[in-house]
């Protein structure tokens, strides 16, 4: 009886309430809207990738190498190969975009998961889980990445690995502390008092109020992993030539530095493009949904 | 506050074990026997056997921590698979060179970054405000190898001033106060120091900002206190966070480097990962890491304790 109460009680909310008002803020913030359109529309070409591309991926020529940018067909000229740099840019980032959003969201989940349990629960169970990120925060997160997928050995599946352990600790840390401020507030307390199972507590009280701020936060971490998926790629150890993926291209490219250099900085340019806008949407997200981390 | 002392330190001896542990767990988390990674392929299999023997790899895990962690302490890191050698000699050398790159970048990251945050903090909602937020936003979000290459193309390639790569004329890799080897210093710190200066800006807006808000700023302009004398009272608050978001910065640019000394071919343990990540010398990239990682235990411990004895208030378990 009491428990559906309190199921009842965030449904009966007002229609124009929180989240209106984020849309409202989000609305008038122009430059999270505009990171969000490019955003948008990188993902768009991304994926419909065999629809928009002029050439092949794959398909090089020995005597169209390292052409410039506006070269006769090859509208951004061509790579050591002599493939397309558009067709190859396009066809990047589907690898840079999986590498890079892949291990943030499997650490919004599983970090999201043990926070929570360990803000809630509290005690031994608490202890222990937040004694383990301790550990894995006691390394530089690029040291900690390129220390897994070395010892994995290169690899798209093991750098989203690498990355996804990269994560978890930062994502278990937030959540647990947003969790502990709001499992000590007082309607949690109603809640408890008037009979409700840990388990509605969490589901109806603490979820609703936590999966906002942990959810900002992770957003704002996609920036960091997309420099550091194209990082390990740079580094040879996450995609495999002749994948095309942005940190890879940029590796093979850089011995034509001195040839095309503007041709050869155009994967990096793309990488830096996707993460300052999903940064500045972070931001926007941020101050939109009044969170303060 | 001695007793505080004595506990934080004492924290300090579980994390770096576990550290260690993590570390010796790599060998064991890449794929297939750790003997695999010690000897050739085509090795005989009694050669194999009397390897794996005198590698204690016949042994329980927990033994072979014990005896690990027992060489480790006593300095001896292990051997190179590539070459042979003695890990620490090659290891204390790349140490050298990267922390000369990652304390000038960091310095060039903290003063850039105090600078632009109390700006953006004196001038808060200007434009002088957005312009340093923006620039601390790009410094974050920008792939620093990507503009590692992007500098090398400007003031290598095009203007000719500065060299691309290396850390001497002489290609040695011993490092000199002259201009001769200096001048190898500027790209690769350059290229660094943006990631911190970005954080900086952003902890030093807000923690300033916060202050100018309190009570007592207000006090000290109600009783005709002029700029400078204000600024001192701030710089007295803010310097704790500040201190604390730098030295960790230090830490993770020491760690982050690699990615930087690969593009400029700077001869520290960067360098050193990226060719045992290539040669699969795992004991290499373990012991590197190790140390690496000891590091930054270390420099948390000493930011925690010096940040508690600048400010009494803080007194942190």
């Amino acid at each position: 009886m009491s428990a559906s109460i309190a199921m009842a009680a965030p449904r009966a909310a007002a229609p124009r309430s929180y989240w209106a008002g984020v849309r409202r803020r989000l609305g008038r913030d122009r430059v999270t809207l505009v990171c969000g359109g490019v955003l948008l529309l990188m993902l768009i070409a991304i994926i419909s990738a065999p629809y928009i591309a002029p050439h092949l991926p794959f398909q090089g020529s020995m005597i169209r190498r390292l052409k410039p940018i506006g070269f006769p067909g090859y509208p951004l000229g061509t790579d050591e190969l002599g493939r397309d740099m558009l067709t190859r840019l396009i066809y990047g980032g589907r690898l840079s975009w999986i590498i890079g959003i892949t291990p943030v969201a499997i650490a919004f989940f599983v970090g999201g998961l043990l926070g929570v349990t360990a803000g809630f629960v509290g005690g031994g169970v608490n202890m222990l889980i937040m004694r383990v990120t301790d550990v894995f925060y006691a390394f530089p997160s690029v040291l900690l990445a390129v220390a897994i997928s070395g010892a994995l050995g290169s690899g798209v599946s093991n750098a989203i690995l690498a990355l996804t352990l990269v994560f978890i600790p930062p994502i278990i840390r937030v959540s647990e502390s947003v969790t502990t401020g709001v499992r000590s507030l007082d309607y949690v307390e109603a809640a408890r008092s008037s009979g409700a199972s840990a388990l509605t507590i969490v589901r109806v009280h603490v979820l609703p109020n936590v999966l906002g701020p942990i959810f900002v936060y992770a957003t704002g971490l996609i920036s960091v992993s997309m420099i550091l998926a194209s990082g390990l790629s740079f580094l040879g150890l996450g995609t495999k030539p002749p994948e095309p993926e942005w940190g890879l291209m940029l590796n093979t490219l850089r011995a034509a530095i001195y040839t095309q250099p503007v041709v050869s900085v155009l994967p990096g340019v793309c990488i830096f493009i996707t993460s300052i806008c999903f940064n500045l949407l972070s931001d926007g997200l941020r101050s939109a949904m009044d969170v303060r981390a | 506050m001695l007793l505080y002392l004595l506990r934080r330190v004492l924290y300090a001896v579980p994390i770096a074990l576990s550290v260690s542990l993590v570390c010796f767990m790599l060998v064991h988390i890449a794929p297939g026997d750790p003997i695999n990674a010690i000897v050739p392929p085509d090795a005989p299999a009694d050669v194999v056997e009397q390897v794996r023997k005198s590698y204690g790899l016949d042994k329980p895990l927990p033994v072979q921590f014990a005896i690990w962690l027992g060489h480790v302490v006593t300095g001896d890191l292990g051997r190179s698979l590539a070459t042979g050698r003695q890990i620490w000699p090659d290891l204390s050398s790349a140490l050298v060179n990267t922390l000369l790159l990652a304390v000038v970048a960091a310095s060039m990251g903290f003063v850039g970054g105090c600078l632009l945050g109390c700006l953006a903090a004196s001038f808060i909602g200007t434009w002088v405000d957005r312009a340093a937020v923006g620039v601390a936003v790009a410094g974050v979000s920008v792939p620093h190898y990507w503009l590692g290459m992007v500098l090398v193309i400007v003031f290598s390639v095009t203007l000719n001033w500065l060299p691309a790569m290396g850390s001497g004329p002489d290609g040695s890799g011993a490092f000199g106060l002259d201009w001769a080897h200096l001048r190898h210093l500027v790209l690769p710190a350059l290229t660094l120091c943006v990631i911190p200066m970005g954080i900086v800006t952003r902890a030093v807006r807000g923690i300033v900002a916060e202050i100018l808000n309190q009570d007592f700023i207000t006090t000290l302009r109600g009783k005709g206190l002029r700029r400078p004398g204000v600024l001192l009272h701030v710089v007295k608050n803010a310097a704790p966070n500040t201190l604390a978001v730098m030295g960790l910065q230090l830490g993770y640019l020491m760690g982050g480097s690699i990615l930087v000394e690969t593009v400029f071919s700077w001869p520290g343990t960067g360098f050193l990962l990226n060719n045992a990540i290539f040669q699969r010398d795992i004991p290499v990239l373990q012991a590197t890491i190790l140390v690496l990682a000891m590091f930054f235990v270390v420099l948390n411990l000493g930011v925690d304790l010096l940040q508690t004895a600048i400010d009494p208030r803080i007194r942190r378990a």
